[in-house]
């Protein structure tokens, strides 16, 4: 309870903040004031909210530990802008988790945004100026409303502008505030007037002193009571000479805070660092502040003309680094992922060398060195790595022609590592993390591409004499190449090690299906930090043997394990699965017409559209930062990079919708739908078939009275005389490839990997946005949904739209049907490559069902009978059907 | 000074349980909810629980009285809903004041019987004021986060409304409770303090939030701390959590408050979690040994049960809260 007496100020966003004695200076963020900032004026007027919002997420991200917001100005509606922009700002959790300052002259502007907030925010500002019985009732709403509050010094009389005043009129308002109205004294702060000093007259010389002193007097006497100002007030009559202006501000801040101001509007790019001021200018000015001599304005006056002119850069400060000896400069690049100055200073760490190679496997390496220590080590993350690596590929890039005039050898890598993505499988954003990193840590990248055929890869592993082989595929059927490529390698007596990742592989899988096939190491990596790693002891040339033993070791009692758990588990027969199938009550059950029966395509549908459907997690996730957004933004650990990556991801996403470089397109169709034979859904047009589709039901025994499913028991069986309908679809993005290819020509890794995790997101969210318009209005029947974007993705919504290729059928060959039904390829382009991978990779296709009772389900496996009743129904061969059915037969 | 600050301080005091658990057990039909008063009323009422401290008054009085013998010091009137803004789902909102009224009064006669047969032990109601369906400081439309379904005004007006009618029916205390969307609390505080100074009296406000998943926030967003920082410019019998989680996840966020704040702290957790059915399994039995872990560190003042909670959980709690010295408090009034 000790704890509970200390009377603090507590102020709440999403999360606390608390003002203690302890506390450093408190910041509050100003540039979100229509009176301060240009700028922001701009677009509040404009309305451009959006990017109002940014500037607001720029103070945050700076530091500011509270927002002042600001919307006094004769041409806004400002109580309507108020609202507004704190509404959205509600909306955005990195930026509401800090407390909000409602900052007006109006009454009725402040009331309006006390109304829509849910923290303890700072009403900023209320005065005597009106006398007391406004001052009373206003302080008594503002109480009601749970805030705190600013006072200015001010009253009947006018604004206090000496000691005497000052202190006379905080009494006075503290006096009334605790005793009238009965406001808790730590929610009380003074804004004591910050007028300028050293303009020239007389009366303005105490200026500075006078607010200083009255701030000890107030922080002494009136207990528990907070003091903050506006700082750059002070500064006014340098209007122009930034130089003066930032050292003033800074020698102000300086004996202010050790008066007791604790909180105060301060830009923090118009600071200079308290002990960097040079001496003769510190002395001149404090001289002014604290009005130490009759000469000292005409002193500051004179010398501020001779640094007048010396214009700084605002970001002079951050660019203190540039002063550091070479190598630390190009560590400091590599690792901040700067890559402004990275030619400059290769340049000069050729000239410094005897060969420029050396600047590679010297300089270079070094700083990547310091990169991948970090790394390993957890406290740099992924997206910052990949920018690491296009910081040194523009080096590199420099260096190489330098190198090819010497004609002299090769850079010498750690080793060569080939990197392709298997046969009939497009996906690769995990392959050119993997490949990135890998070439930060030295290693050369020989990448093949997507949908490399097998002898392809042997030849080019041959021919380059490449040191590993890494593998990647994320659609079922690329397993079995994988396991056919490993079978190859042994076949051809390599001795290589063969790594496994991709979002179908598995250890299971790779110990089970692959390590089997090959003598040599095989090894499962599926996460990018781990690679570096794992190549690492695989070529090292002391460890590698015990290393290559231990790893087979551990696969083989992997495997052991994984053998004897599998037979524990039992299967029923088909027959026996049919008769236990998912039974909907067909003649009450609930069915819906469409009321667009037939095939639509949407070609052109904005991408503004889908990005509010877009669900953030799994995008945070192919850049290995794990975590549910939007907490993940604020996360202890991975919060920064996550919320600079999601920044860079917003800027990316505005320009490739300005610029139109991704083009989405989409084409669904309704139809006439019966069940038959149990497990095939029978698609008529006017009661003519015109496709089938082949589902496959769960064999696993389950318990007395649970289901077997699949999907075709969620359609009216043909004998129940209902008519019943379901859907299929495909949603694309255009254009990704195109603009990786453009991001990769100018060695910038980071935004080609971006452009692909941002088309992905966008094909997911627009099959999210597709199934809504279907639901609400072309089949319509759920027309008045009404849900967040939380709610979407976690699939709150009635009716169901499962992929073929995820578990509740993980058979690609009915894509096939699909893309015959809706003529896929030939209306929108979308293709299906050999092993059932669409192209472009940014795609989703499914089935809709609608059904109440239509719920997702895994498959799990299935037995030989299954397999032999699909390869029938489908009319294909037992062998065909074993080829796209493998990784789910039991075996 | 309210009686209940005296007993606050000399034991842990017990809030009742689930009222509309105990309710369905009624298996009241559509004419049942009805009454002979509604029985042509055009809208559909079935489900409406609040209504039927008027159309079925006396099985509203017996849950009272049972989670009163069960041990319970106080229990909350049966207005979850009251106010016109969730009574607009059945068109009611001109029925609320009586509706409250009426909740208010017979609770409060069941809380006078029962104190008189045991005066060493005084019984209280509180006024159960619910969050609505609506959120104040979030949009329920995805393409417009700037939207807003209900203003600070609409809920302030309703919830005078309901805080008018529950005092004039008798109320001792009052509960903002589930508190899902702070700025929704601060209206119902914002109009507790205008109908206490208009009337210029006193009474006692409990506030208790509700966590709703395991990142620690409410659903608009706030930790633990923020939110009791948020209510906390008046001053409050209590402060606390109920619903959404069950007992042993609700700890770690009345830790994150007890120590933080000088009033009182409350908890009314449901049964457990639901499960596969929407129902709550958990026994009095299991509760009860949650809750011991909250008593012996010291965390309580007042502990009942939400969601699926009966007279047996209460009576468990009730045994339970006997053995414990309450958590020390200063009273701020």
């Amino acid at each position: 309870m000790t704890k509970n007496s200390e009377r603090y100020m507590r102020l709440s966003g999403l999360e606390p903040l608390i003002i203690t004695p302890e506390s450093n200076f408190i910041n509050v963020g100003e540039r979100t004031n229509v009176a301060g900032s240009r700028k922001f004026l701009r677009l509040i007027k404009e309305e451009k909210f959006d990017e109002a919002l940014a500037i607001a997420r720029h103070q945050v991200d700076g530091g500011a530990q509270i927002l002042d917001i600001n919307m006094d100005d004769g041409l806004i509606d400002g109580k309507e802008a108020m609202v507004r922009f704190l509404n959205l700002i509600a909306a955005e959790p990195d930026i509401c988790r800090i407390p909000l300052m409602i900052d007006s002259s109006k009454w009725e502007i402040i009331e309006a945004g006390l109304q829509v907030v849910q923290g303890k925010c700072v009403v900023n500002s209320i005065s005597l100026k009106e006398g007391e019985e406004k001052f009373i009732w206003e302080a008594t709403q503002i109480k009601r409303y749970g805030a705190a509050v600013i006072i200015m010094a001010f009253d009947e009389e006018g604004q206090a502008d000496n000691y005497q005043r000052r202190i006379e009129i905080a009494e006075r308002s503290y006096k009334v505030l605790v005793n009238k109205v009965g406001f808790t004294p730590e929610d009380i702060i003074f804004d004591l007037n910050i007028f300028p000093v050293a303009t020239g007259m007389e009366e303005h010389r105490q200026n500075a002193i006078d607010f200083i002193e009255a701030t000890r007097w107030v922080r002494q006497n009136l207990p528990h009571a907070s003091v903050s100002g506006g700082v750059s007030n002070v500064s006014f009559s340098f209007r122009g000479n930034n130089t003066v202006r930032e050292a003033m501000h800074s020698v102000f801040l300086y004996y202010a805070i050790q008066a007791g101001m604790n909180i105060g509007i301060v830009n923090p790019t118009m600071l200079e660092i308290y002990d960097d001021i040079p001496k003769d200018l510190l002395e001149y000015i404090e001289d002014v502040i604290l009005d130490r001599r009759d000469d000292a304005t005409e002193r500051l006056l004179d010398f501020a003309e001779t640094v007048k002119g010396v214009k700084k850069e605002n970001d002079e400060k951050a660019l203190e680094w540039r002063n550091l000896p070479l190598q630390k400069r190009i560590t400091h690049s590599l690792v901040k992922g700067i890559d402004a100055y990275i030619i400059e200073d290769a340049e000069e760490a050729r000239l410094s060398v005897e060969r420029p190679l050396h600047v590679i496997e010297g300089h270079l390496m070094t700083g990547m060195n310091v990169v991948g220590d970090l790394f390993g080590t957890g406290k740099m993350f992924l997206p910052q790595v990949v920018k690491s690596a296009r910081v040194m590929k523009k080096a590199v890039s420099h260096l190489n022609p330098f190198i090819q005039a010497e004609k002299g050898e090769e850079q010498k890598a750690l080793g060569k590592i080939l990197m392709a993505t298997v046969k009939g499988d497009v996906h690769d954003i995990g392959k050119n993390i993997v490949s990135v990193v890998l070439g930060c840590n030295n290693y050369k990248i020989i990448d093949l591409g997507v949908m490399v055929p097998p002898e392809k890869i042997i030849e080019a592993a041959k021919r380059e004499d490449v040191d590993a082989i890494g593998l990647s595929g994320l659609i079922t059927p690329s397993l079995d190449e994988m396991v056919y490529l490993a079978k190859e390698m042994e076949r051809q007596n390599f001795e290589i090690p063969l790594l496994i990742g991709g979002a179908t592989t598995s250890r299971a899988h790779t110990a089970v299906k692959i390590d089997t096939q090959y003598n040599n190491a095989v090894v499962h990596v599926n996460d990018a930090s781990r690679a570096v790693t794992v190549v690492g002891d695989l070529l090292n040339e002391n460890s590698k043997v015990e290393y290559i033993a231990k790893q087979k070791e551990d696969y083989e009692n992997f495997r052991k394990k994984f053998l004897k758990r599998g037979k524990t588990k039992a299967y029923i027969s088909l027959k026996d699965a049919r008769e236990k199938k998912f039974k909907i009550d067909w003649q009450e059950s609930t069915i819906s017409k469409p009321k667009e029966l037939g095939i639509q395509t949407l070609e052109q549908l904005s991408l503004k559209e889908i990005v509010p459907y877009i669900d953030w997690s799994p995008f945070f996730r192919s850049w290995d930062l794990h975590g549910k957004f939007p907490n993940i933004l604020t996360d202890e650990v991975v919060g920064e990079q996550a919320t600079i990556l999601f920044d860079d991801a917003k800027k990316m996403l505005k320009e490739i919708i300005s610029k139109q470089s991704l083009k989405p397109k989409a084409i669904f169709g309704l139809f006439e739908a019966n069940s038959v034979n149990h497990d095939d859904i029978l698609i008529s047009k006017k009661g003519k078939e015109v496709v089938t589709f082949r589902t496959l039901r769960q064999q696993l025994k389950k318990r007395e009275g649970k289901s077997s499913f699949a999907l075709a028991d969620f359609i009216a069986p043909l004998d129940s005389g209902k008519q019943d309908y379901m859907g299929a679809f495909c949603t694309t993005i255009f254009g990704a490839y195109e603009l990786t290819e453009i991001y990769k020509k100018q060695e910038d890794d980071y935004n080609a990997i971006m452009a692909q995790a941002l088309a992905d997101r966008l094909a997911e969210a627009f099959a999210e946005y597709l199934h809504f318009k279907v639901r609400t209005s072309h089949w319509g029947y759920s027309s008045n949904e009404n849900l967040t974007n939380e709610e979407l993705i976690e699939e709150n919504y009635k009716g169901i739209r499962p992929a073929p290729g995820y578990p509740a059928c993980p058979d690609h060959l009915e894509k096939e049907t699909i893309w015959e039904l809706l003529k896929v390829e030939e209306k929108i382009g979308v293709k299906l490559t050999e092993s059932l991978a669409m192209w472009p990779a940014a795609s989703v296709s499914g089935y809709y069902f609608a059904n109440q009772e239509a719920g997702y389900f895994g498959l799990g496996k299935i037995t030989k009978d299954q397999l032999t009743d699909y390869a029938n129904r489908k009319n294909i061969t037992e062998v065909e059907a074993t080829k796209w059915l493998n990784p789910i037969l039991k075996n | 000074m309210s009686n209940i600050y005296k007993e606050i301080q000399k034991r842990i005091l017990v809030l009742d349980g689930a009222m509309g658990t105990m309710l369905q057990q009624y298996k009241f039909s559509e004419e049942d909810f009805r009454g002979d008063r509604f029985k042509d009323y055009t809208s559909p009422l079935k489900g409406n629980n609040d209504l039927l401290s008027i159309t079925q008054p006396e099985a509203v009085k017996e849950v009272h009285r049972k989670y009163f013998y069960a041990g319970a010091d106080i229990v909350e009137t049966n207005t979850f809903s009251g106010t016109r803004i969730a009574m607009a789902d059945y068109k009611m909102e001109n029925l609320v004041y009586e509706l409250n009224y009426q909740s208010a009064k017979i609770a409060k006669e069941v809380a006078q019987e029962v104190t008189r047969k045991e005066p060493y032990k005084p019984r209280f109601v509180a006024g159960s004021i619910g969050p609505t369906n609506r959120t104040a400081s979030m949009s329920p439309d995805v393409n417009d986060p700037g939207y807003r379904a209900v203003t600070f005004d609409e809920l302030r007006i309703a919830y005078k409304e309901q805080t008018e009618a529950l005092l004039d029916g008798g109320v001792d205390l009052l509960l903002v409770e589930t508190v899902f969307d702070t700025l929704n609390a601060k209206a119902a505080l914002f109009a507790i303090e205008e109908v206490k100074s208009e009337r210029l009296i006193d009474v006692p406000v409990m506030v208790s939030g509700t966590i709703t998943d395991a990142s620690g926030r409410t659903l608009s967003g706030q930790t633990a701390e923020a939110f009791l920082i948020s209510i906390s410019h008046i001053p409050l019998l209590s402060v606390g959590f109920n619903c959404a989680l069950g007992a042993n996840l609700l700890q770690p966020h009345l830790e994150a408050i007890a120590s933080k704040t000088v009033f009182a702290i409350s908890a009314h957790p449901n049964a457990g979690l639901p499960n596969a059915f929407g129902e709550y399994d958990e026994t009095p039995e299991e509760m009860a040994s949650q809750i011991e872990e909250y008593l012996k560190k010291d965390l309580i003042n007042i502990i009942g049960g939400c969601c699926g909670t009966t007279p047996n959980h209460i009576t468990a709690i009730a045994e339970l809260a006997k053995k414990y010295q309450p958590r020390q408090i200063k009273i701020v009034v």
